[in-house]
């Protein structure tokens, strides 16, 4: 048990601080405000090429173009929301880690909690006839005689 | 009978879930692979560019040459290996005497050293009309290019009308390019 939660502990550390930044000094921005927000925003967009990483976490030819990209556009002077939507115009929402709430994805955003309203109105549904048709075995209440029969076994039992 | 429906939802699911899978089977054999990402860049203006001339005989690639003709930009480069597989087939096209006059084929070398672009061209030919490097792939980023080969197909008025990602094969230029061209050069 103990050797689990070790093993549970360690993969979790993994999985959160294993994540190797791919940003090469030589991108770095002088202005440490600057290059913060150009790191927020690398976090949330999406390399490309590799699909499931991120711009700042992926080693790819096109993710280092983006950030090098990202960067010009900040020290440019657009706001987050520009430099963001600069990409958008390109490379459409997929760039983006985060799904945009809209027509077109809200499947992708309600479809989950529908699913689990489904599944809560099966179970309720499930439990409620179950109860309603008397136990488990859903069966009938005991006849008179079966009620005597059980009642002189049960005695039997206790004197034996 | 009522009591009998929870047995069968599974079976249902399974059903439904394998019909949506032999579907998604057939769409991939047509062609509609779920990991080509739509492109948000079909219908709209081809971005503004000027890139200059790879190769001494052939003039560079510019936005400006665009307008008036139908045009299919070709993303490429001396390290793409599927470019290599793509390259024979826009040969063919070019000399096919339906397309003859009526597509410019404008290349673009995509990052790539301008001396190993030229020596590919030298060894397999160039197809190209014009063709321009795009060393830091810029212009690339602005057409939203994520690997080569890509091509766009794009009309006389400068708009981008259809994107291929990856190379041609000969069933996408008898299927999609040719008809297209045929609608646009109307």
């Amino acid at each position: 048990m103990k050797l689990g939660a070790l093993v549970l502990g360690l993969f979790l550390l993994l999985g959160t601080g294993g994540a190797a930044l791919a940003v090469q000094p030589d991108e770095v921005l002088k202005d440490p405000a600057m290059e913060a927000r150009a790191r927020t925003l690398g976090r949330d967009l999406r390399c490309m090429v590799c699909q499931n990483q991120s711009i700042d976490d992926s080693d790819a030819d096109l993710a280092r173009d983006l950030r090098v990209l990202l960067r010009q556009r900040l020290v440019a002077g657009d706001t987050d929301e520009q430099a963001k939507q600069y990409l958008v115009d390109r490379y459409g929402d997929y760039v983006l880690l985060k799904p945009p709430f809209k027509t077109t994805t809200l499947v992708l955003w309600l479809g989950p909690g529908c699913l689990l309203l489904c599944g809560i109105w099966a179970a309720v549904m499930f439990y409620r006839r179950r109860s309603a048709s008397g136990g488990p075995e859903g069966g009938q209440p005991l006849s008179e005689a079966e009620r005597l029969r059980l009642k002189r076994l049960l005695s039997n039992d206790r004197e034996g | 009978m009522m009591r009998r429906w929870p047995t069968f939802l599974p079976i249902g699911v399974f059903a439904v879930l394998v019909c949506f899978f032999a579907w998604r089977l057939v769409l991939i054999t047509r062609g509609d692979a779920p990991n080509l990402i739509p492109s948000v860049m079909i219908d709209k203006p081809a971005p503004a560019f000027d890139l200059p001339p790879l190769v001494l005989d052939r003039p560079g690639a510019t936005g400006a040459a665009l307008t008036g003709k139908v045009t299919l930009i070709n993303f490429f480069s001396s390290w793409c290996i599927p470019c290599r597989a793509e390259h024979p087939l826009l040969i063919d096209l070019m000399n096919r005497s339906e397309i003859k006059g009526r597509l410019v084929l404008m290349g673009i070398d995509y990052k790539d050293k301008p001396e190993d672009g030229r020596g590919w061209l030298n060894r397999l030919s160039n197809p190209y009309e014009v063709i321009g490097m795009d060393r830091d792939g810029r212009v690339g980023i602005d057409f939203g290019v994520y690997g080569v080969p890509e091509s766009y197909l794009i009309d006389r008025q400068g708009r981008i009308r259809y994107k291929q990602v990856g190379p041609f094969t000969p069933e996408d230029i008898q299927g999609k390019l040719l008809p297209l061209l045929a609608e646009l050069s109307k």
